[in-house]
């Protein structure tokens, strides 16, 4: 039976939500992801971290979610940040072109860094 | 009379000890009153190790007097020797009849047998550069398989493969009129479609419902080695030249479905030394114990890896027998036609005509790493992620390559899944991987055939930031940029992607 192997926990940081997203994104993933990013950004932080670390697997679904998610927060003028990605899941949002509109950091660690140094927005 | 198995009577006569007073019972059960209406006074039960398998009834007994203490004795006494005579009476009435319905299905069988084999071909014919092979074995059950050869003047001979859909007797009745109906309209027609679009109308009004043909018609120049054929729904011939094996594509719908059908025709060269194998369904439907296809796949590599001619027959025999194993029932008819022009010079060689080259053409060494289906269900493609990151262990592909495989399936079968099959349960996704020396291919069949292949934008993030694109549609595009090569076939009835990735690491990667 098909059934949604995703999760996602927020935490917050100075500025920034971050989603730690764990398992499956793909469309069994869409309302557990949707809440995790609109609790994310409830108290309106400059921007939200998505911790791809413990995710197995990404299909075109899933990419679909994330672009909706980018158009989400690009209307709120708020950035995105991902970290943890496979180099297979890398490669895949190089070609879509996804990394060229959310930074990439290799882990949390440096995103936040990063994010706590530029908080400035560009879209 | 008969007592239902679920009458009270018959627990409480399991129950009791002795002759039971009939006319005092008080119990709701048909039985009972059926037994008093019937003026049964004592009914002594006959039992077997445990269960109730006859009564004694008794009326008044003539004296009009009630029955004694010792009447009782000497019936219950009766009942308990009665009962194991009873018992065996009833086995051995069981078993008569089952050898009988055993016997009228075997007698049955044998006029199937007897019909189907009188009316197939005494002789192979006989034509100067050429060699016909065939081969015929009906399933125990006798199914619907037929071939003929028809002998024209001007040295032309039609050739017929066919199937029809039921087995038994009615199979071989219909397998008749179809045969004599196609013999005729052949003296009359020399177009095979035009050929098999009359046998269609003539025998659509006569079929029975839910029964039809599957027929393949070919009409063969022995002279220049030019083959025209028209296909209603059979299995596909294969066309072995040196240098490839191609599968040579007809369509048309099964004879008896539909009136008014009309048959595609396709024409194909044979050059010396070029051979063509038609066949049913038996053989590629043969599963092993682990009740795996012998599959399309396989065939086609098979046919590919063999010289061809009539001892391709015993080549794919042997085939099929290590495949199955020693303890095989067969399940269905097989029938194989193989027709090889012989390689001498002095035979006239083929004409100017291009021979077909088909795309996903096999090459000799491909040979079949796994072939399964999955139920058209959301979130199904992980499955078909999972049995074929299992198939291609062996090929030891590089990590990085392997992922990119994974994502290429299982885009591939979400858009059978939820595109060809609708998502419907009832509609199966295949997929079959076949590995050759330098390349593995990996096709995915749903049944989306016979509508135009959508062809959707390539997505762009920025119209699809902007809501101008929907956030979805990247599936093919992902596809395409995972796989060496894409190949898309479509019929009327199944659309296949099939997915190419070069082997030992001969790549032009996209990142």
């Amino acid at each position: 039976m098909p059934a949604s192997h995703f999760e996602a926990a927020v935490s917050r940081q100075p500025g920034t939500g971050v989603i730690g997203l764990k398992g499956e994104v793909d469309a069994f993933a869409e309302e557990a992801l949707n809440a995790a990013y609109a609790d994310a950004a409830r108290d309106n932080p400059a921007s939200v971290l998505l911790d791809f670390r413990e995710v197995e697997y990404i299909n075109s679904t899933g990419i679909a979610l994330v672009v909706g998610l980018l158009a989400q927060a690009r209307a709120s003028r708020r950035q995105v940040l991902a970290c943890g990605l496979s180099d297979h899941y890398l490669e895949i949002f190089q070609i879509t072109r996804l990394s060229d509109f959310m930074t990439i950091y290799p882990d949390e660690a440096s995103a936040l860094a990063a994010a706590g140094s530029s908080p400035a927005l560009e879209t | 009379m008969e007592i239902a198995p679920n009458d009270p009577i018959v627990a409480y006569l399991l129950g009791v000890d002795g002759p039971v007073d009939i006319q005092s019972l008080d119990l709701d059960s048909p039985a009972a009153k059926a037994l008093k209406a019937a003026g049964v006074r004592l009914a002594v039960p006959l039992r077997s190790q445990g269960e109730l398998i006859g009564l004694l009834n008794l009326g008044p007994r003539l004296s009009e007097q009630d029955y004694l203490p010792e009447d009782l004795r000497l019936l219950d006494n009766l009942a308990a020797r009665v009962a194991p005579a009873v018992r065996v009476a009833q086995l051995v009435r069981e078993q008569q009849a089952e050898a009988q319905e055993r016997e009228r299905i075997d007698q049955e069988l044998r006029v199937a047998r007897l019909i189907q084999q009188t009316l197939l071909p005494k002789t192979l014919p006989q034509l100067p550069g050429w060699e016909v092979g065939t081969y015929y074995r009906p399933a125990r059950a006798v199914g619907g398989d037929f071939y003929d050869f028809i002998e024209f003047p001007d040295s032309y001979l039609g050739i017929v493969v066919g199937d029809v859909s039921d087995k038994g007797v009615p199979a071989a009745l219909v397998m008749a009129t179809t045969r004599s109906i196609l013999r005729a309209a052949a003296q009359r027609l020399d177009s095979p479609g035009e050929v098999l679009q009359h046998v269609n109308d003539l025998l659509h009004p006569d079929i029975p419902p839910n029964m039809f043909v599957t027929c393949l018609y070919a009409v063969l120049d022995t002279t220049s080695g030019r083959l025209l054929f028209a296909n209603a729904g059979h299995n596909l011939p294969y066309l072995r030249t040196a240098e490839a094996v191609t599968e040579v594509r007809a369509t048309g719908m099964p004879l008896g479905l539909m009136p008014g059908m009309t048959y595609d025709e396709q024409r194909i060269e044979l050059g010396p030394g070029d051979s063509v194998l038609f066949h049913s369904d038996g053989l590629v439907e043969a599963h092993n114990r682990q009740r795996e296809m012998f599959g399309f796949p396989k065939l086609m590599a098979l046919v590919g890896a063999h010289p061809g001619g009539a001892g391709l027959i015993d080549h794919l025999l042997g085939e099929l027998s290590r495949f199955t194993g020693p303890a095989y029932e067969q399940e269905d008819d097989i029938t194989l036609v193989t027709l090889q022009r012989s390689g001498d010079a002095s035979v006239t060689p083929a004409g100017a005509a291009p021979r077909p080259q088909l795309a996903g053409a096999a090459k000799d060494d491909m040979r079949v790493l796994a072939e399964f289906e999955l139920a058209s269900a959301p979130g199904n493609e992980r499955r078909a992620i999972e049995s074929v990151a299992e198939a291609v262990r062996e090929l030891h592909i590089e990590p990085a390559r392997l992922e990119r495989l994974k994502t290429a399936v299982a885009e591939a079968t979400m858009n059978a899944i939820e595109h060809g099959n609708k998502n419907r349960p009832d509609l199966p996704v295949r997929i079959q991987l076949i590995a050759g020396r330098d390349e593995l291919s990996v096709r995915v069949t749903d049944h989306g055939g016979g509508q135009p292949i959508p062809q959707p934008d390539v997505p762009d993030i920025e119209s699809k930031l902007a809501g101008e694109q929907t956030p979805r549609g990247w599936g093919l595009f992902l596809i395409k940029n995972m796989v060496d090569d894409l190949r898309v076939t479509s019929d009327e009835t199944h659309h296949t992607i099939e997915l190419v990735f070069k082997l030992e690491g001969a790549s032009d990667d996209a990142s």
